[in-house]
C-alpha cells in the first residue's frame, strides 16, 4: 500500500514539475499523461502480483511452522543401548496380622491340603511377596512377560514367564510358558490386585490360591459385538490339583468360555464356565493318624473340576472415579476318583491302598463398593461344602475315619470385611477383619493391615 | 462331558456370529475422535465410541464390550500420549487383532499430529499422574481438531483406498466449514482474552492457549489426585489475593470441589462439555465449541 502511495506521489510530482519545453503542445501533454497513466497501471499490476506472492509466501511459512511444530511435538525416542528397555514394575506389599488362633500347621478341614501357601500367614508384621514384572514386545509376532515373586523368606519363585502371540489375527491369541490359567475370574489376577488380603477359601482349597501351570494356551475371541471368548490349555499339571511327574504328554487340560457385555452405560458384566481335568499320580499330603503319628498319604486317580464365575460392575454413567460397585461370585465343584494310599513311608500302621472318591464344592460371593473417591469397602462370604468322601480303607474296616482326620466331614466358612484407601492409582492401604471357621472346632478372629504399592510402568486396569 | 461342552461352545459361537459389516469398523477411544470420524467418513464408516463425555478416560477398564469391539476394528482412533495407558494395551494384547497394533495403518494416535503442551521436564510419579508425551487433552482447541482431521482423512484413505476420493472430498468440505467456524469463534471469544480461570483438573491448557485464558490455580493438588481440603483452602487463600473469573470443570468431573470453592469465592462454576456428548448442545464437534464458548462468555459477563 505504502509503495503504491509513493509511486502516485512521484507521478504527481512529475506532473507538477515545470516543463522545460514551454513550447510543448497540448497533444504532447496529453500523450505524456496517457503514458504516465499506462505506467501507473503497469506498476499497480506488478504491485498486486507482488502482494499476492507475499501472501502466498506467508501462508507457506505458516504451514511450514505448523509442520515444524508437529515434528517438534513428536516425542524423541531415547537413544543408545537402553532405548529398547522393557517396561518394568515392582509391587511392594506387607501386612500386620493379629490372629486369635495359632496359624502354625493351618489346614482347611474336610479337604485334601492343596499344598499352596494357604491360610492367614504369620502373626505380627510380615513382608508379603515382592513382585517384579518385566514385559515388552519381543518382535512383531511375540510379547514376553516375566513375573518374579520374591517371598519374605528370601526364596524366589517364577510366578509367570510366558510369551504371547501378537500377530495371529482372527481373534486368536496363543500363550506359552508358565502362566496363570484363564479359568474362572480371579485366577488370572495377581495377588496385588485382589480386593482382600487373602484369596477366597475356594481358591485356597481347590487351587492352592491360584492355578499356575507350565504349558500352552489358545484363546479365541468371537467376531461379535457381544464378548465371547473360548480358550483351552494343555499343561504339565505340576501344581495342585495335579501332581508333578516324569511323563511325556500333558498332565492337565482346561477348557473355558466367557461371555460378557454392557447393559446401558452404567453396567458391565462377564460370566464364564470352566473345566479343569487332571490325573495326579502319588499326590502326597501330610496328616496325623489315630495313633498320633505324622503320616504321608497319597492320591492317584482322576480329578475333574467345574467352575462358574460371574462379575457385575456398576458405576454411574460408567464413571468409576467417584463411586462404583463390583459384585462377583464363583462356584467350584470337584470330583476325584481313584485310590488313596495310607502312610506311604510306613511310619505308623503300615502302608495300605484302597479306593477313594469325593465330590466337593465351594463358593464365594463378594461386593466391593467405592463410596467416595479413594475409599472402598467390601464384604466377602466364603463357604466350602465337604460333600461326600468315600475312603475304601475305612469302608472295608482296615482303618478308621480317625486315621484320616483332615478328610473328616466339615463345611468350612469365613466372613471378611475390608476397607481400603488408595491415595493414588499406585498405592493402597487396607484394613481387614475376618471370622475364619475353616478349621473344625476353631474360630479364628483375624485383623489385617496391609499396604500394596507399585512403582515403575503403569499397571493395567483389567476388568 | 468335555465333548458336550465343546459342542455347546461351538453352538453358542455360531449363534452369536453376526455377518461382518460392509462399512469400515472404527473404534474411537474418545467421543471427539468418533465425531470427527463420522464427519470425514459419513456412511462409509461404522464408528463405536469406547468412552463417553461423562467418563474419566484415564480410569477406564478393559471391559468385555471394549475387547469385543477391538477384535473387529479396522481402525483405532485414540488421543495417545499415554492418555489410555491403563486400558488400551490390554485391548491390543487380548483382542487378537493385529490390524490395530501400534505402527500398523489401523492404529491412529491423534496427539502425534498436534504440538503438545506441558511436556514434563522431569518424569516422576511424585508429580502425580503426568504424561511423558505432554498434556493429552488436545481436543479443547479447534485448531488441533483441524490438524487431526487432515491426518485422519489421509489415514482413512490409506486403510480404505476404495473410498479415498470420498474421504478427501468430505475432508475438504469439513475443513472449509471448520475454518469458517474457527474465524467466527475467535471473533466471538475476543472478550475472553486474559480472563483468569481456575481449573479442576489440568485438562484445559489447549483451550487456555487458544483463547488466551489465564490459569491461576488447579483444584487437584497433583494431576489425577482428588482435591483435598488442605489444598482447597490454599487455593481459596490464593484467590483472595489473586481473584479469578470462573472455575472450569469437565462434564465428567465430580462437582463437589468446584462447588465448594464457588460458594466461598462467589465465582461462577462453568461445566464445559469437554467433548462431544458432554452437554445437550454438544451433539457434534461444531456444537461442542459453540456450547463451550457460549458458557464461557456467559460466565465472563
Amino acid at each position: 500500500m505504502f509503495q503504491r502511495k509513493l509511486i502516485a506521489l512521484g507521478v504527481l510530482l512529475a506532473l507538477g514539475l515545470p516543463s522545460p519545453s514551454r513550447a510543448a503542445s497540448d497533444t504532447e501533454l496529453q500523450q505524456l499523461r496517457r503514458e504516465i497513466q499506462l505506467m501507473k497501471q503497469a506498476y499497480e499490476a506488478r504491485i498486486d502480483a507482488l502482494e499476492r506472492r507475499i501472501n502466498l509466501a506467508e501462508n507457506q511459512a505458516d504451514k511450514a511452522r505448523e509442520r515444524a511444530e508437529t515434528v517438534a511435538a513428536a516425542p524423541v525416542p531415547a537413544q543408545g543401548e537402553n532405548a529398547f528397555n522393557p517396561g518394568i514394575s515392582l509391587i511392594l506389599s506387607g501386612t500386620y496380622a493379629n490372629l486369635s488362633q495359632d496359624p502354625a500347621g493351618y489346614a482347611i478341614s474336610g479337604f485334601v491340603p492343596s499344598g499352596g501357601e494357604v491360610g492367614p500367614g504369620e502373626r505380627g508384621f510380615s513382608l508379603k511377596e515382592s513382585e517384579l514384572v518385566v514385559s515388552a514386545n519381543i518382535d512383531p509376532n511375540w510379547r514376553g512377560n516375566f513375573t518374579l515373586a520374591v517371598a519374605p523368606d528370601n526364596t524366589v519363585a517364577v510366578e509367570e514367564a510366558y510369551v504371547q502371540s501378537l500377530a495371529l489375527g482372527n481373534g486368536l491369541t496363543a500363550k506359552g510358558g508358565r502362566f496363570f490359567s484363564g479359568v474362572g475370574y480371579l485366577n488370572e489376577q495377581h495377588p496385588h490386585s485382589w480386593d482382600f488380603v487373602d484369596a477366597p477359601l475356594a481358591y485356597q482349597a481347590f487351587f492352592g490360591n491360584q492355578l499356575g501351570e507350565d504349558g500352552v494356551q489358545l484363546k479365541w475371541l468371537a467376531p461379535t459385538d457381544t464378548y465371547l471368548e473360548i480358550g483351552a490349555e494343555l499343561a504339565r499339571g505340576r501344581s495342585f490339583p495335579g501332581s508333578d511327574r516324569n511323563k511325556n504328554g500333558t498332565g492337565l487340560s482346561t477348557l473355558f468360555a466367557h461371555l460378557g457385555g454392557d447393559v446401558g452405560a452404567s453396567h458391565a458384566w462377564r460370566a464364564g464356565l470352566s473345566l479343569v481335568r487332571t490325573s495326579p499320580r502319588d499326590r502326597a499330603y501330610d496328616d496325623m493318624d489315630s495313633t498320633g503319628t505324622a503320616v504321608t498319604n497319597a492320591f492317584s486317580g482322576d480329578s475333574k473340576m467345574w467352575l462358574a464365575d460371574f462379575v457385575w460392575k456398576w458405576a454411574p454413567q460408567g464413571n468409576s472415579k467417584s463411586t462404583n460397585l463390583t459384585l462377583q461370585g464363583e462356584y467350584f465343584r470337584r470330583t476325584e476318583d481313584g485310590s488313596l494310599t495310607y502312610d506311604t513311608a510306613a511310619a505308623s500302621l503300615g502302608t495300605a491302598t484302597g479306593a477313594y472318591a469325593s465330590a466337593q464344592s465351594g463358593w464365594y460371593v463378594q461386593g466391593v463398593y467405592q463410596f467416595m473417591p479413594h475409599w472402598r469397602a467390601g464384604l466377602r462370604y466364603d463357604r466350602l461344602n465337604g460333600g461326600s468322601t468315600g475312603i475304601g480303607l475305612v469302608n472295608s474296616g482296615a482303618l478308621t475315619a480317625a486315621d484320616f482326620p483332615l478328610l473328616g466331614a466339615y463345611d468350612p466358612r469365613k466372613a471378611s470385611l475390608m476397607v481400603d484407601y488408595s491415595p493414588s492409582e499406585f498405592s493402597r492401604l487396607r484394613f481387614q477383619l475376618a471370622r475364619d471357621q475353616s478349621r473344625q472346632g476353631l474360630t479364628d478372629n483375624q485383623l489385617f493391615l496391609q499396604y500394596i504399592m507399585s512403582l515403575g510402568a503403569h499397571g493395567a486396569h483389567k476388568f | 462331558m468335555c465333548k458336550h461342552l465343546f459342542r455347546l461352545m461351538l453352538a453358542v459361537a455360531a449363534l452369536a456370529a453376526i455377518p461382518a459389516h460392509a462399512a469400515l469398523n472404527l473404534l474411537a477411544c474418545e467421543p471427539e475422535w468418533g465425531a470427527l470420524a463420522r464427519e470425514l467418513g459419513g456412511d462409509r464408516v461404522s464408528v463405536y465410541d469406547a468412552t463417553t463425555a461423562f467418563q474419566d478416560v484415564h480410569h477406564i477398564q478393559a471391559k468385555p464390550s471394549l475387547l469385543a469391539r477391538a477384535r473387529n476394528a479396522d481402525l483405532l482412533v485414540c488421543t495417545g500420549a499415554q492418555l489410555e495407558i491403563g486400558w488400551l494395551p490390554i485391548l491390543l494384547q487380548q483382542s487378537g487383532n493385529p490390524k490395530i497394533r501400534p505402527g500398523q495403518p489401523g492404529w491412529f494416535e491423534a496427539s502425534a499430529y498436534v504440538p503438545m503442551l506441558e511436556v514434563p521436564a522431569r518424569l516422576d510419579r511424585a508429580e502425580g499422574d503426568v504424561h511423558p508425551g505432554g498434556n493429552p487433552h488436545i481436543q479443547t482447541d479447534p485448531r488441533n481438531i483441524a490438524r487431526v482431521a487432515g491426518a485422519l482423512a489421509k489415514r482413512l484413505a490409506q486403510v480404505d483406498p476404495a473410498n479415498a476420493d470420498f474421504y478427501q472430498a468430505r475432508h475438504q468440505d469439513f475443513s472449509a466449514r471448520w475454518q469458517g467456524a474457527i474465524v467466527r469463534w475467535e471473533k466471538e471469544a475476543a472478550p475472553l482474552t486474559g480472563t483468569p480461570v481456575v481449573v479442576q483438573h489440568k485438562g484445559f491448557p489447549y483451550l487456555e492457549a487458544w483463547l488466551g485464558l489465564k490459569q491461576v490455580a488447579a483444584l487437584e493438588p497433583k494431576p489425577g489426585m482428588e482435591p483435598t481440603a488442605a489444598h482447597l483452602e490454599s487455593v481459596l487463600a490464593q484467590l483472595q489475593r489473586q481473584p479469578a473469573k470462573m472455575v472450569l470443570r469437565a462434564a465428567y468431573n465430580d462437582g463437589r470441589a468446584s462447588d465448594w470453592l464457588a460458594q466461598r469465592t462467589r465465582i461462577a462454576v462453568v461445566v464445559l462439555p469437554y467433548t462431544v456428548g458432554g452437554s445437550d448442545k454438544a451433539r457434534d464437534l461444531f456444537g461442542l465449541f459453540d456450547d463451550t464458548l457460549q458458557k464461557l462468555l456467559q460466565a465472563a459477563k
